[in-house]
């Protein structure tokens, strides 16, 4: 999972997560709104708590749907200590969103706090049921599990301190991605440390050809897999919220070169097709490298060049508009850096599913978040046809 | 759930220090174990601890949840669910991991589960019959035994075509936290021998102590008396609200049930009737035996009632003890007034009805008789409830104390 919370935890580095790796739901909105979420998260960060309410609110009244929203009004709601508040809005994604087991965990949280630890545990058990790998839920479930069974020796034993003064600290998490784990990845958790990465990293890469990097700073956001888990169709970057330890970005080259050391001296001991596919692979790397080197260059032109002409625009707005707002995102005062790493590709004839992490770091704002590209093939070049997160 | 394999190789742990603890092995389960009577936790208890031993735990966990639905202050149960719901998270190595435990509240705990497991393997054979039980009246509808050693009372209903007596259902039971076999007042012990229900005490008369109702034995009876033994308020009572039931030994010497078992037993309680023999640990005879000794003692009896109305003194002595003594009388006093009395009689008439004979538990061989006794002579009449205790002594059977009952 993600790093811890600020408050101090002798007995396990989970807590409250600070590390928000967002789904990046409402990019397709006006930008306005989108901003309102980004900003009410980063304002949850600042403990800036009732303008973090104020900004989601906003945010909510255009998309009350919205998964994303309503967790992050969770979690500002939990954070002002209205736990009842907090656990209705759960309780309620829980309902229309089933599948996704980061409300139910943070449910279970709020129960472990108020000492229902029967309530916290069957919302746990619900957490894994839906996604079994689920780590942050199996630590938590173990917590709750041991507060049980204090509390079952209390009945048995009369004991006068049956019940632990303090209630239970699982771990809150702050955005509704990055619970969803591959099993191989058995969902880690995010090391609060960097120092403690390697530990965390040392988790085999499922099905990876032409890979570049693998990290060993790695976010548990990144193996996202699953599609989006919200209605709401999955549309540009955008990135928002904070995240990605700047030591994850200061690495990224050199890690790369070392990666890209390795896969040569990888290449020379594949036959000739495999040797071939990597190359076609190596093209593709190289299509999404300068994708994100002509972002992070705020080159709009050279950006827009790399989609493809019958590039799928988030919500079947038209061509032309969604220019429009790519540029004038992209053109806003400040550096933009955007790194790829994780990069995983599955090629199939002319058309490749290119799986990466993607870091984004701006004036105003950090993100690490998980996100797919499908390249086709276009002449000798490779041109993004589709583009979501996750 | 999903269990995650990391949790795999601690099951043995948990299943060893549980059964271990409990020395489970030793414990077969036997035939008679699907007889009536499962009244109470034991049969899920057992199940629990059939999966607990081949590491099913998660069905062992909902097995213990399901009990404690049932009986929501029952300590065991909860002391197995905690342990359960450690082995999630952590090998466990005895029964009873909580940290910090009280050893004396585990070490309870562990003697309940033995008690209730053995118990439930241990059911009444339905060939057997407690030696205690020779005969009841006809108009007692019930007996109870008591076994300290197992915990275990055993309601037995008075069969009136054959005199037999039918395993009806047993319990889990304390006794007293010194054990049994009360000698003086406090000594926290339980009295071992044949008692009556002589009242009954409603809850609302009573502490939260004695759960929902209390009915005190005869304790100490002519025999103890004798023996010099003291002590009062020894009573089958309840359980306190807080606990679904209490360790195996936890009483001042009071013989204490779970509330819902008392309120069962009581349905079946007949004041003033109804005996309770408490033994260290119940004997069983077949029913070949049982009858062979039922039919000795009514023969001893109807022989002495025989002799009595032969007014032949000799004859109707020989059944008294050198040891008798009642009523303030030596044997040597009582023989003096028994001849004047007899030497009076043109006839004498004696019909004895309503007799019970039950032997008296433990090492000093005796029995206690009770009857409607009629008499009828040419001088008097009188009808009384009559007890005796029979002795064995030079090979056979004599009266050591008689009186009214």
């Amino acid at each position: 999972m993600h790093p811890a919370s600020p408050k101090p935890r002798p007995a396990r580095p989970l807590a409250l997560s600070s590390l928000l790796v967002c789904l990046c739901l409402a990019v397709a909105a006006p930008i306005a709104q989108a901003d309102d979420l980004s900003d009410a998260q980063k304002l949850v960060r600042q403990k800036q708590l009732p303008q973090a309410l104020a900004k989601i609110d906003a945010y909510l009244a255009v998309k009350p749907k919205d998964a994303q929203g309503r967790f992050t009004r969770g979690v500002i709601l939990t954070e002002m200590g209205r736990s009842a508040d907090a656990i209705t809005v759960f309780q309620r994604l829980t309902e229309d969103y089933p599948e996704l087991p980061e409300p139910y965990n943070n449910l279970a949280v709020l129960y472990a706090q108020q000492k229902q630890y029967e309530k916290a545990r069957t919302a746990l058990e619900m957490a894994i049921r839906t996604n079994p790998s689920y780590s942050v839920a199996h630590e938590n479930l173990a917590d709750v599990y041991a507060k049980l069974a204090s509390q079952a020796y209390g009945k048995a034993l009369q004991l006068e301190s049956s019940n632990p003064g303090t209630p239970s600290q699982l771990a809150m998490l702050r955005d509704l991605n990055g619970a969803t784990a591959k099993p191989a990845a058995a969902a880690p958790a995010q090391p609060a440390q960097p120092a403690q990465a390697p530990a965390a990293s040392s988790i085999t890469q499922p099905v990876v050809a032409g890979r570049s990097a693998s990290g060993p700073v790695r976010v548990a956001a990144g193996e996202v897999a699953s599609p989006p888990p919200v209605a709401e169709k999955p549309a540009a970057k955008a990135p928002l919220a904070e995240p990605a330890k700047t030591e994850s970005v200061k690495t990224e080259a050199t890690r790369t070169e070392s990666a890209k050391a390795g896969d040569k001296a990888a290449e020379k001991k594949e036959d000739k097709a495999a040797d071939k596919s990597g190359k076609v692979e190596a093209d593709i790397e190289r299509a999404l490298r300068n994708w994100a080197a002509a972002w992070s260059r705020k080159d709009v032109r050279a950006y827009l060049a790399s989609y493809a002409p019958d590039f799928q625009t988030p919500r079947g707005v038209s061509r032309k508009a969604w220019e429009a707002e790519r540029t004038q995102r992209i053109d806003k005062p400040g550096k933009i850096e955007v790194m790829v790493e994780d990069v995983r590709i599955s090629l199939n004839g002319d058309k490749a599913t290119v799986r990466f992490r993607q870091s984004y770091k701006s004036a105003t704002m950090k993100s690490s978040t998980g996100k797919t590209l499908v390249f086709v093939r276009s002449g000798g070049a490779w041109l993004i046809q589709q583009e979501r997160v996750g | 759930m999903q269990r995650s394999g990391r949790h795999l190789p601690r099951l043995p742990f948990l299943a060893l220090a549980l059964s271990g603890a409990l020395a489970l092995s030793t414990l077969t389960a036997t035939a008679s174990a699907q007889t009536a009577g499962d009244a109470g936790p034991e049969a899920q208890l057992k199940q629990v601890f059939s999966d607990i031993e081949a590491s099913r735990l998660d069905s062992a966990l909902q097995k213990t949840e399901a009990l404690l639905r049932q009986y929501p202050n029952f300590r065991l149960a909860h002391l197995i669910k905690g342990d359960l719901l450690l082995a999630r998270g952590k090998p466990i190595r005895t029964f009873g991991a909580a940290e910090n435990a009280p050893e004396d509240r585990i070490a309870d705990l562990r003697a309940e589960a033995i008690a209730r497991l053995r118990a439930y393997d241990d059911k009444p054979s339905p060939n057997a019959v407690p030696r205690y039980l020779l005969q009841m009246p006809a108009d007692q509808r019930h007996a109870i035994v008591v076994d300290t050693q197992k915990s275990r009372l055993y309601l037995y209903q008075n069969d009136t075509r054959d005199g037999r007596p039918r395993f009806v259902a047993d319990y889990y039971v304390t006794h007293g936290k010194l054990g049994a076999e009360k000698l003086r007042e406090g000594d926290k012990k339980t009295p071992i021998g044949v008692y009556r229900i002589t009242a009954s005490l409603p809850a609302k008369k009573l502490g939260d102590l004695y759960g929902n109702g209390a009915y005190p034995l005869d304790y100490p009876n002519e025999w103890d008396r004798r023996q010099g033994r003291g002590g009062h308020g020894i009573w089958l009572h309840g359980t306190p609200s807080n606990t679904y039931s209490r360790p195996p030994r936890a009483s001042d010497g009071c013989v204490v049930l779970a509330n819902a078992d008392l309120s069962e037993l009581s349905k079946n309680l007949q004041i003033g009737v109804t005996p309770v023999i408490i033994s260290n640990s119940v004997e069983w005879l077949s029913l070949d035996d049982w009858q062979a000794e039922r039919s000795a003692l009514n023969r001893k009896i109807e022989e002495w009632r025989a002799d009595w109305e032969s007014r032949d003194l000799q004859r109707f002595l020989r059944h008294y003890s050198k040891h008798f003594e009642a009523g303030g009388q030596k044997f040597e006093q009582f023989a003096r007034q028994k001849r004047q009395v007899i030497a009076d009689k043109e006839w004498i008439k004696v019909k004895l009805s309503n007799q019970s004979v039950f032997r008296n538990p433990g090492k000093e061989e005796f029995v206690v008789v009770s009857f409607d006794q009629d008499y009828r002579s040419n001088t008097t009449s009188n009808q009384m409830r009559k007890r005796q205790y029979w002795i064995r002594e030079d090979g056979t059977w004599k009266i050591i104390y008689e009186g009214s009952a």
